[in-house]
């Protein structure tokens, strides 16, 4: 049984051929989750638990002056209360999380359960534990709370103006690790990238093109909230199930937040549903945990939609300024780029990040970077799928596009001509391995979409658009545990979270090197006691990270078993080759699975493992078309067609793969068209539903056609690049070159709402290009 | 890290591990190697890439004849602009 | 049947996928939470507690609901479907079947909404358009897979069901 339909195709790169890898097996997870069997983070409820609620700040920014708990702690049925002051003091230090972001513990801290001041709308004041959700979410309502409402700030530029009101009142902005600022500031850090000459580059152009743009702030929208359940036991251990996107930095996060011994704390990985970046944080483990020490019971905490709107991490809105300079010819010969984001209620965001990818896809002799993390009133920024990546090359990707309308050039043309390849500069990183870029974008000019005329039609205002996309994919560590059974099936523990699939796309790295069929491997996503240190499951890194941890531990296996075979049959070890699951010697020869019956017949039983890190990531491209039709009178813009083309390296689970790029795009053109936080002049986001947060529907989206470009990774040892995150990063310049192609208006503010659309329409001042 | 190296990104310096190649540019440009190094580690959020490679050993890993060693940011912490360095 | 009892609680009777069901209920309870955390059926999901997401998409009396927009005493006398109805002993439904095939799912999360919102499609249109299974799913989100694989699967699963009769 395997999966049936393909709905793209793959334009390959190499002339390898596998057994597994390329196949379409049934996900080993699949028929709990069709049936509603599989147990994610809310669906557990332990013996005797108690139900924690989250009291949040219902102003912007604020200092708070008192907060009285006794009213809810008279409640009956309330059994615990916790503000601020329960949390240990947080030292001065740097804790890792996320995508390898560093983060201040103090500011963690403080964020997960406000110290004196509130930062955003939401942001945590207090937590109760009751007997019910209900009597806890009445008791919330109870604790009295006296606040001193301060000017909150929400707009990137006005954060940064001198007269703004200061969110974090030490708060020193840092260039390269020195302090700049010479007074407290919003901006958190100033960076500067730069490489060759861009005074001379722009000199030598003889069209150079400058343009701002703005960004509200989405949210990766998950469709599970986020949840955790916490057992603080007597003896000090401390047991947590959450659905995270990675177990292993919830314990990291909750050892410093806690101020505990990291072996006293077992985190066991739920199934999750959905993160995108956005679930590689704590927010209600410590709460959780706390609550269950004071009440003495487990204690589960569930958020609704308005918390997870309002107070976890979306990514930020924001400002990005590119200058591109090229010549008549389009070779391209200087950038400059500003970028300045919302960090949120405390620093840390992903513009470092957005800074490297402004000019990725392409080769920049001459360039200069600025980035500023900005605090305002906001919730805290964290990653969201390729994170900075999408607000920084739809700036680029749009400018790309009005250079080549402006001089009359093939913007496919343009991008083979300049785009990035093997060898060539790439902004504070070494210089590109092999990549894809250029096989992208020659798959798109090929595709039956870029090569059918778009249909117009009289009345109609209808356009074509293309952008390309780049992603850095992340490392990180990975580790997998694989033991022989007697019947020569594989039980593979693994540490990463399986977001989409990847127990499989996994469980095949392994039956691939080992030579046995999927079928015999049953993938497990372990508890943070039961298999080797494993980071989050971001970063586009599992079937690439935890691929090559699988690999290496199959190939420990196979050593194992020729070790066991070498003593039983007393020769040298060197005499037995292993090729295609078959153990050969003189004469013999033995299946994976009588090798197993023979060795644990003799109490010989081999274990695999690797822990790995891998050095050498590469990169992700992709170049996407959109056709697009805009209504004159409402200014909605629907998608007509789509096609996404992305280099995967190797594909090892091709529909899976697709999945990813038609996620991701569908997330992109909601990004480019509808979603965005709206608040008020006091700060209040005022659009904290499904219904008022518009995310796309099955009716607002075609078929997303798509095209995977195999151009093996030379850092796997099958070729493997991370897809997860690029796909997102076109979309939001495709869609609004297609926008110019279809109505001669450029715009520049994401999204492109139909309002913003009809009154560019409408503009007698629109910007016409 | 540009102002400690008069602007000079690319550099040529001898060195059998990347402790002796900061150690050397350090002579240099005095100054680099508190950049670089606090308390005798690679500072957190630095990364050092070998011919490419994001180096696990950093500050401990060999350093062959005309290595190109790239002192960079990782990604999404740091604060570190471009410097480049060229073993000799 | 609905009786309140001293507690404040009300007693329900009701039919869940074939069987007789008792549970006592808050008033302000939603037949979300009864479903969930009283009777132990957690594979409908909440994903916005408002109706807009579809993740707890449950059949009542035929009808397509959102299990958090009705009370758990509503359910009195009904007669209810969930996502643990949905296979047999003998195997999985179709949709189920198709939707492991066609790769329809990602976190999975939505997944349990989505094959009982296209079963109830397909009890009262057998043979519906792409644009039909778009229009009916829109009412149900999912944030991983851009759909298509999901409308496919339905399609599929819809051709199966009508040539297995």
């Amino acid at each position: 049984m395997a999966v049936e339909t393909r709905t793209g195709r793959t334009v390959k790169h190499h002339d390898n051929t596998y057994n597994v890898i390329g196949t379409t097996p049934i996900r080993h997870d699949g028929v709990e989750k069709v049936t509603g069997e599989a147990l994610y983070g809310s669906d557990i409820n332990l013996p005797g638990q108690f139900h924690g609620k989250v009291l949040r700040s219902p102003h912007a920014h604020a200092r708070i002056l008192s907060i009285d708990t006794s009213r809810a702690e008279a409640l009956d049925g309330v059994h615990a209360v916790i503000t601020g002051q329960d949390i240990p003091e947080p030292a001065d230090k740097i804790i890792s999380g996320g995508e390898g972001d560093g983060n201040l513990l103090k500011y963690k801290t403080e964020n997960i359960l406000a110290r004196a001041k509130t930062h955003y709308h939401g942001h945590p004041v207090a937590a109760v534990a009751a007997i019910s959700p209900h009597i806890a979410g009445q008791a919330v309502k109870l604790i009295d709370v006296t606040y001193e409402v301060l000017p909150a700030v929400l707009e990137v530029r006005e954060a940064m103006a001198p007269d703004a009101p200061i969110i974090i009142e030490d708060l020193l902005t840092e260039l390269d690790d020195q302090v700049i600022s010479e007074t407290p500031s919003n901006i958190a850090e100033k960076m500067v990238y730069e490489t060759g000459d861009v005074d001379q580059g722009f000199e030598e152009s003889d069209l150079i093109v400058d343009r701002e743009f703005s960004f509200g702030v989405v949210h990766q929208g998950y469709i599970e909230t986020h949840n955790a359940t916490a057992h603080w036991l007597k003896d000090g251990n401390i047991h947590v199930w959450c659905s995270s996107q990675g177990a292993f930095s919830i314990r990291s996060e909750l050892a410093n937040i806690l101020d505990h011994p990291i072996t006293k704390i077992h985190v066991t990985p739920m199934e999750i549903g959905g993160g995108f970046g956005g679930k590689t944080t704590s927010y209600l483990e410590p709460l959780a945990a706390l609550l269950s020490r004071k009440s003495g019971r487990p204690v589960k905490m569930n958020m609704d939609r308005d918390e997870v709107l309002k107070a976890t991490g979306p990514t930020p809105g924001g400002y990005v300024r590119v200058k591109l300079g090229v010549t008549n010819a389009g070779i391209v010969k200087a950038g400059y780029a500003e970028l300045a984001f919302d960090a949120g209620g405390f620093p840390g965001s992903v513009v470092g990040a957005g800074c490297k990818c402004v000019f990725a896809p392409y080769n920049m002799p001459n360039a200069k970077v600025v980035g500023y993390d900005v605090v305002v009133n906001k919730p805290k920024t964290h990653a969201y799928r390729a994170p900075g990546a999408t607000h920084a090359e739809f700036a680029s990707e749009t400018v790309v596009d009005e250079i080549c309308r402006e001089l009359g050039l093939d913007p496919v043309e343009f991008r083979l001509q300049n785009s990035a390849k093997e060898g060539d500069w790439q902004l504070d990183e070494p210089p590109y391995a092999r990549i894809g870029h250029i096989e992208c974008v020659e798959a798109a000019r090929d595709s039956d979409h870029w090569q059918t005329p778009l249909e117009q039609v009289p009345g109609k205002l209808r356009g074509r658009g293309i952008a390309s996309g780049f992603w850095f994919n992340v490392g990180l560590t990975s580790s997998a545990i694989a033991r022989l059974n007697s019947d020569g099936s594989v039980t593979l523990l693994e540490g990463s979270t399986d977001i989409g699939g990847t127990r499989t796309s996994v469980a095949m790295q392994f039956a691939e090197t080992l030579g046995i069929s999927v079928d015999d491997v049953f993938p497990i996503v372990a508890d943070t006691d039961s298999v080797g240190q494993t980071d989050v499951t971001g970063g586009s890194r599992v079937t690439f990270a935890t691929g090559i941890a699988a690999h290496d531990a199959a190939n420990d296996m196979k050593q194992q078993i020729i070790a066991g075979l070498a003593d039983l049959w007393e020769m040298s070890e060197d005499a037995i080759t292993h090729r295609d699951g078959t153990f050969l010697t003189d004469g013999k020869s033995l299946t994976v699975r009588e090798a197993a019956l023979l060795l644990t017949d003799e109490e010989i039983f081999p274990v695999g493992r690797a822990t790995v890190t891998p050095e050498r990531v590469g990169g992700a491209f992709t170049t996407h078309i959109a056709d697009v039709e805009v209504d004159g009178e409402t200014g909605k813009v629907e998608i007509l067609r789509y096609t996404a083309v992305q280099d995967a390296g190797v594909a090892i689970y091709p529909p899976y793969v697709e999945g990813q790029i038609q996620g991701g795009v569908v997330q992109g053109i909601g990004w480019a068209l509808n979603e965005d936080y709206v608040y008020d002049d006091k700060g209040l986001l005022r659009n904290s539903s499904l219904l008022d947060y518009r995310m796309p529907t099955a009716l607002d989206v075609p078929n997303i056609e798509t095209i995977i470009v195999e151009v093996p990774n030379p850092g796997h040892p099958y070729g493997v690049r991370g897809v997860g995150e690029v796909p997102i990063v076109p979309p939001p310049a495709a869609v609004a070159n297609a926008i110019h192609d279809a109505t001669g208006l450029r715009l520049r503010d994401l999204p492109m709402s139909p309002a913003r659309v009809q009154a560019a329409l409408t503009s007698q001042n629109g910007d016409q290009t | 890290m540009r102002e400690l190296t008069g602007g000079q990104t690319k550099v040529e310096v001898p060195g059998d591990t990347v402790r002796e190649v900061v150690d050397a540019l350090d002579v240099r440009f005095p100054g680099l190697h508190d950049r670089l190094i606090e308390d005798d580690r690679l500072r957190s959020g630095l990364a050092v890439f070998i011919d490419g490679a994001n180096s696990r050993r950093r500050l401990r890993a060999k350093v062959e004849p005309e290595s190109e060693l790239y002192f960079i940011e990782s990604l999404g912490g740091g604060l570190t602009p471009t410097l480049e360095f060229k073993k000799a | 049947m609905a009786t309140e009892i001293l507690s404040g609680k009300v007693h329900v009777q009701t039919t869940i996928n074939g069987e007789s069901v008792d549970f006592l209920a808050e008033p302000r309870e939603s037949l979300l939470e009864v479903l969930r955390d009283h009777l132990g059926l957690t594979g409908a999901k909440e994903g916005c507690n408002n109706g807009n997401c579809g993740a707890c998409n449950v059949i009542m009396d035929g009808r397509l609901v959102n299990a958090c927009c009705v009370l758990g005493v509503e359910a009195a006398d009904s007669t209810i479907e969930t996502i643990e109805g949905v296979a047999s002993p003998e195997g999985l439904h179709p949709l189920q079947q198709s939707f492991l095939e066609n790769a329809a799912l990602q976190c999975g999360v939505c997944t349990p909404g989505f094959i009982v919102s296209a079963k109830a499609l397909l009890e009262t249109n057998p043979n519906p358009s792409e644009y039909e299974v778009r229009w009916w799913l829109a009412g149900n989100l999912c944030r991983c897979t851009g759909y298509d694989k999901i409308v496919k699967a339905v399609l599929q699963a819809a051709e199966e069901m009508r040539t297995e009769g």
